[in-house]
């Protein structure tokens, strides 16, 4: 049961590290592009979404707000929305969709924009919750003061008890890594294109047990905008809509990163299955797959989630090739956030409507039609289905 | 710097537990369910009979990861972190860092007894082998 939403354009800034460029002209250029992409102006734009709104909770985790963005661009809405705590980085596309299905506006500019590369300084890391506070409240204060600072050591204690149960090894998201920067070395706006073989791989230094260097996505500058239109709307667009089949949004975790009863699972099985409760098209109907690979862990543990195989399967099923280039399931076509750069899952979502679009150059998926986007890693979850007709 | 907690009325006990050397977890006091990250009302029944009891201080790994990234300037690395699961407090998992032991030697099922780290007004559990 399709929505009435769709996604009519995608736009990203040249993404770089260190590239001291301010997060607006970022914003500016990927919005441009998902303008052109979609063949609308400025002024058809009466809405704008974003996650999670202006915060410094970490170094330039999100510099900018939709206030600021409104002003910026001279965008005159009729509809605004900021959502630090809903379904993943993925919520501004999922409350668009529901914005623009039930009248609120016709065409919302949904954005991501981080600044972490430049903004990251010794005393002040990417992605520490709270880096250069004294004192720290809620969940992560009962993990961050106990020195369980970084979402690495998080993922990588759930690897640890994932290898203990089903004899997952380092060579199994080895093939994640290296399988992810074959298709970056296809996609020329990725940030990590040398070869990395599965030795450098092995011998890269350890990062938190069991995931090392190449485990971990890349912090970047830049900016993605998609474009969320109402479906009557999208019509008139430059593009085929791709319209938004079903999302999930279901939470079953305390929010927390230890708490959660099986570890080998996280939010997204629980978003993936009311996902796929709304729909009549099953995983074997996807072509494309956008899953959240803030670290490598994460992309088995969606796969398993999204039903794409059984709960421990996903080892074997990545090591018969499946995810890779030329897989029955390609996986973060464009390289992902492990060799693409950490747009917070807007660039795993950009590089399914890419290959929808038949756009993606030499890493399309010939005739794919039906995309399946995953995002969040622990207890945040948002999960999306998109089908060009 | 380690960051420190805020204390408020729902963690104090938690926090300052091991000035007495005891580790304290949030109970309801109607239906007994044990409450972690410690709540003011209770999740299963809804009580706002929260209370703190001692608990024995020793449990299971569940999970574990060394880390061997220096997070802040003054953070010595490597250093094991382990998700333990409490004797006493079913489902209930404290997550801390592990002290007197090889950190390569920490292993998923073995047992382990809490000790507590004092920075100003918080005492950290941290964990070392039981044997």
């Amino acid at each position: 049961m399709t929505l009435a939403a769709a996604i009519t354009g995608v736009g990203m800034s040249d993404i770089g590290r260190k590239t001291n460029r301010p997060a607006m002209l970022h914003l500016a250029e990927a919005a441009r592009r998902a303008l052109d992409c979609a063949g609308l102006s400025r002024d058809d734009i009466d809405g704008i979404s974003t996650y999670p709104g202006k915060a410094d909770n970490s170094p330039g985790m999100s510099p900018l707000g939709t206030g600021e963005v409104r002003g910026a661009l001279g965008l005159k809405t009729r509809w605004h929305s900021a959502v630090p705590d809903g379904p993943s980085q993925m919520a501004p596309i999922q409350v668009a969709a529901m914005a623009v299905a039930t009248g609120q506006a016709r065409h919302i500019l949904c954005f991501r924009a981080l600044t972490e590369s430049s903004s990251q300084t010794a005393t002040r890391r990417a992605s520490i919750p709270g880096a250069g506070r004294a004192r720290l409240g809620g969940w992560y204060s009962y993990l961050v003061p106990a020195h369980a600072m970084s979402a690495s050591n998080w993922a990588g204690w759930m690897a640890q008890r994932y290898f203990h149960e089903f004899g997952m090894t380092r060579e199994h998201l080895g093939l994640v890594a290296t399988g992810q920067r074959a298709f970056a070395q296809q996609n020329p706006s990725a940030v990590m294109r040398t070869p990395l073989t599965m030795e450098e791989y092995l011998g890269a230094r350890m990062i938190s047990s069991p995931l090392g260097l190449f485990d971990c996505d890349v912090p970047i500058d830049g900016a993605c905008v998609v474009i969320v239109s109402a479906a009557d709307a999208a019509k008139d667009c430059a593009r085929s809509p791709l319209s938004i089949e079903a999302m999930g949004a279901a939470l079953g975790s305390q929010e927390t990163w230890d708490q959660r009863s099986d570890l080998t699972t996280m939010g997204a099985h629980d978003s993936a299955a009311d996902m796929w409760k709304r729909t009549d098209l099953k995983p074997a109907d996807v072509d494309v797959l956008g899953l959240y690979d803030g670290f490598s862990i994460f992309v088995p543990l969606w796969l398993e989630a999204m039903g794409f195989c059984g709960h421990g399967e996903a080892k074997d099923f990545i090591a018969e090739g499946n995810i890779g280039p030329g897989g029955r399931f390609p996986v973060n076509t464009g390289g992902g956030q492990l060799s693409g750069g950490r747009l917070h899952g807007f660039g795993l979502l950009h590089e399914v409507c890419t290959q929808l679009w038949g756009q993606a150059g030499a890493r399309q998926v010939d005739g794919a039609s039906v995309g399946a986007c995953g995002m969040g890693g622990g207890f945040i979850a948002g999960s999306m289905l998109l089908r060009r007709d | 710097m380690r960051p420190l907690p805020e204390l408020t009325a729902e963690n104090t006990a938690f926090w300052t537990g091991g000035a007495e050397g005891t580790l304290m977890i949030a109970f309801c006091s109607d239906c007994a369910h044990a409450i972690h990250p410690p709540q003011l009302v209770c999740p299963t029944c809804w009580s706002e009979g929260v209370e703190f009891r001692s608990v024995p201080g020793t449990g299971t790994v569940y999970t574990y990861t060394v880390n061997h990234q220096s997070w802040m300037p003054d953070m010595p690395v490597p250093f094991a972190l382990a998700v333990v699961e409490l004797d006493g407090a079913p489902g209930v998992r404290v997550t801390a860092e592990v002290v007197n032991a090889d950190p390569e030697s920490v292993a998923i099922g073995q047992k382990m007894k809490v000790g507590f780290l004092n920075i100003d007004d918080v005492w950290f559990p941290q964990w070392e082998p039981a044997q």
